[in-house]
């Protein structure tokens, strides 16, 4: 029997664990968001910090109220006016599909190939996929470079073999861009791919091929459609990091890669427009809300559903 | 299946291939004598020995190791509670907005994260540097800790923890006892992960730095904007194999801890 001090001590001791965690993401993640886009509304000024106080409670509901009268809104206006910014935006969003899309269709015959493999080579395939994942994305990156540069690892193959007479220009085009998204994000789609066709029930396929089905009917019919959610979870997973995506683009990109990413990136570092650069993050946060909270519904319900 | 059809060998074949050549490269080029990054002057361990004298890399490595150790410990333990929360404590009132806010970190671009974490350092009048660092890689690493004890928690058998409260084990010992050390190697790999992450992290540590404080991928990341550099790819194969030593040992120790487990599963099964 336990006592009522016990029962205390446990709700208690029940009610920290969830209070630490919760207090943290709330002060250290949501807080920020709601100060950017504080931030986004308020008028650059050159000080530190370089932008016009934000926060006033001393007037109390009257003070809050004049303060939002007096909301800004100049930074969204300059965002649809400068050419630069809404072509970042469009820039973005088709690299990220288009790139998913490439992601996709690479990593699918791998993932396939890894579900179809020998159960007992599968754990060290799946090892094998993984540890590059482990090592650093921006080192990862940095390897493109040695290897695409006009003079660099690729031209020389090609050249020795005699395939082209002059070096291609890859590196700080938007190919470039493509290889090392490609490259950076195949993990992200081989795994959620490989674990919806690892599940799959290996007697549906035989049964279809029992009734005379060919094998490409078989996979367009059987195999691919039971291998959607593990489509759309790789999808999420590619797309939204790659819309807002620094290292890849800054690195292996040109002056003509327009990714928001980098945008936002040189408003704050080079400009030095923090109220910009808040519209900036508020506005792709705006772009991705949507596919972040189906991506978050999603794992929700299948972390349910696997307990 | 037991052997590899033609056409799915060649696809993995590929793939790995695809993923590693770049990392084998860069490995190779950074023994390499010649002071042009790509042309080939024989092998030789002369930008290891650079390395050595480099005092501003070995500082950067230094704060880096630092960084992430402490935030990764700091996350695993808030991790590991919020994984707890959300697996055991059923539906409580906002668990929507809890649960949202340990996915979107996942998914959540770096630029957007850092940028909002730097202006509220700033709005709040932190002096930023070295412990900034620390607390942005605590709350992105404790996402990832939550999530794979999570998985690892939801296939747990709650009867285990059941029977110790029955026999009136408070639920502190209880987690001690029982749950913790069957969801160790999900621990384990939780804190590896923070660590690997925030061994990584660019973005995020160059919002959020303040002078004095520069990370090892910032250094990197400075140097590489100049140029591939020998002693670069010499940084960089160092991290690889540490990386690579680290996940081999744990994955021979998970497999080994693994077996023990069948073994003994097998063992108590046989008892009549």
């Amino acid at each position: 029997m336990a006592s009522d001090s016990d029962r205390r001590e446990r709700g208690l001791g029940r009610w920290l664990v969830l209070a630490i965690p919760y207090a943290w993401l709330v002060v250290l993640f949501l807080v920020p968001f709601l100060i950017v886009i504080k931030i986004s509304f308020s008028t650059p000024v050159i000080g530190q910090p370089p932008y016009t106080p934000t926060f006033d409670l001393s007037g109390g509901i009257a003070g809050i109220t004049a303060s939002i009268r007096q909301l800004v809104v100049d930074n969204y206006v300059f965002l649809t006016k400068d050419a630069l910014y809404w072509k970042s935006y469009l820039s973005s969003l088709w690299i990220a599909i288009a790139s998913t899309f490439l992601v996709l269709v690479f990593s699918y015959p791998i993932a396939y190939g890894m579900a179809r493999a020998p159960r007992a080579w599968q754990p060290t395939l799946v090892m094998l996929i993984i540890l590059p994942f482990w090592t650093s994305f921006l080192i990862r990156v940095y390897a493109w470079i040695g290897i695409l540069k006009k003079d660099g690892l690729l031209n020389d193959l090609l050249m020795a073999l005699h395939i082209i007479n002059q070096p291609l220009i890859i590196l700080n085009t938007n190919w470039a861009v493509y290889i090392g998204i490609i490259y950076s994000y195949m993990p992200f789609m081989i795994l959620p791919l490989y674990a919806a066709l690892e599940r799959l029930d290996n007697t549906l396929l035989e049964a279809a091929s029992d009734l005379g089905s060919p094998p490409l009917r078989s996979f367009w019919q059987i195999t691919f459609p039971l291998s959607i959610p593990g489509i759309i979870a790789g999808s999420f997973l590619v797309f939204i990091p790659v819309t807002g995506e620094f290292v890849i683009p800054d690195l292996l990109g040109g002056h003509t890669t327009l990714m928001i990413g980098k945008t936002l990136w040189d408003e704050f570092f080079s400009n030095r427009d923090w109220p910009l650069a808040s519209a900036v993050a508020v506005v792709l946060l705006i772009l991705l809300v949507v596919p972040i909270v189906i991506f978050q519904n999603q794992e929700q319900r299948r972390a349910e559903r696997e307990g | 299946m037991k052997v590899f059809s033609r056409f799915n060998l060649a696809s993995i074949i590929l793939g790995l291939a695809f993923l590693y050549i770049p990392i084998v490269l860069l490995i190779i080029y950074s023994f390499n004598d010649s002071k042009l990054a790509t042309v080939w002057g024989g092998w030789s361990v002369r930008w290891y020995g650079a390395l050595i004298n480099d005092g501003a890399m070995l500082d950067a490595a230094w704060v880096t190791l630092r960084v992430a150790l402490i935030s990764a410990s700091v996350a695993t333990v808030l991790g590991t509670m919020a994984a707890v929360a959300l697996v055991r404590f059923g539906r409580f009132r906002s668990r929507s907005l809890f649960s949202g806010m340990i996915y979107a970190p996942l998914v959540m671009p770096d630029v957007i994260t850092g940028l909002s974490l730097l202006l509220m350092f700033v709005a709040l009048g932190v002096a930023r540097g070295f412990w900034t660092i620390v607390l942005a890689h605590i709350t992105f690493s404790m996402c990832y800790v939550a999530i794979v004890i999570q998985s690892r928690l939801v296939t747990f058998d709650k009867s285990l923890e059941e029977a110790a409260a029955d026999l009136g084990c408070p639920p502190f010992k209880t987690f001690m006892v029982i749950t913790l050390p069957i969801i160790a190697p999900a621990v384990v790999a939780g804190w590896m992960l923070g660590f690997t992450l925030s061994l990584d992290d660019l973005v995020i540590a160059s919002f959020t730095t303040g002078p004095g404080a520069t990370t090892l991928p910032m250094r990197i990341y400075s140097q590489v904007r100049l140029g591939v550099t020998p002693e670069i790819n010499a940084v960089c194969t160092i991290l690889i194999a540490l990386v690579a030593t680290g996940v081999f040992i744990a994955a021979v120790v998970g497999r080994r801890r693994e077996l023990e487990r069948q073994r003994a599963e097998q063992l108590a099964a046989a008892m009549p």
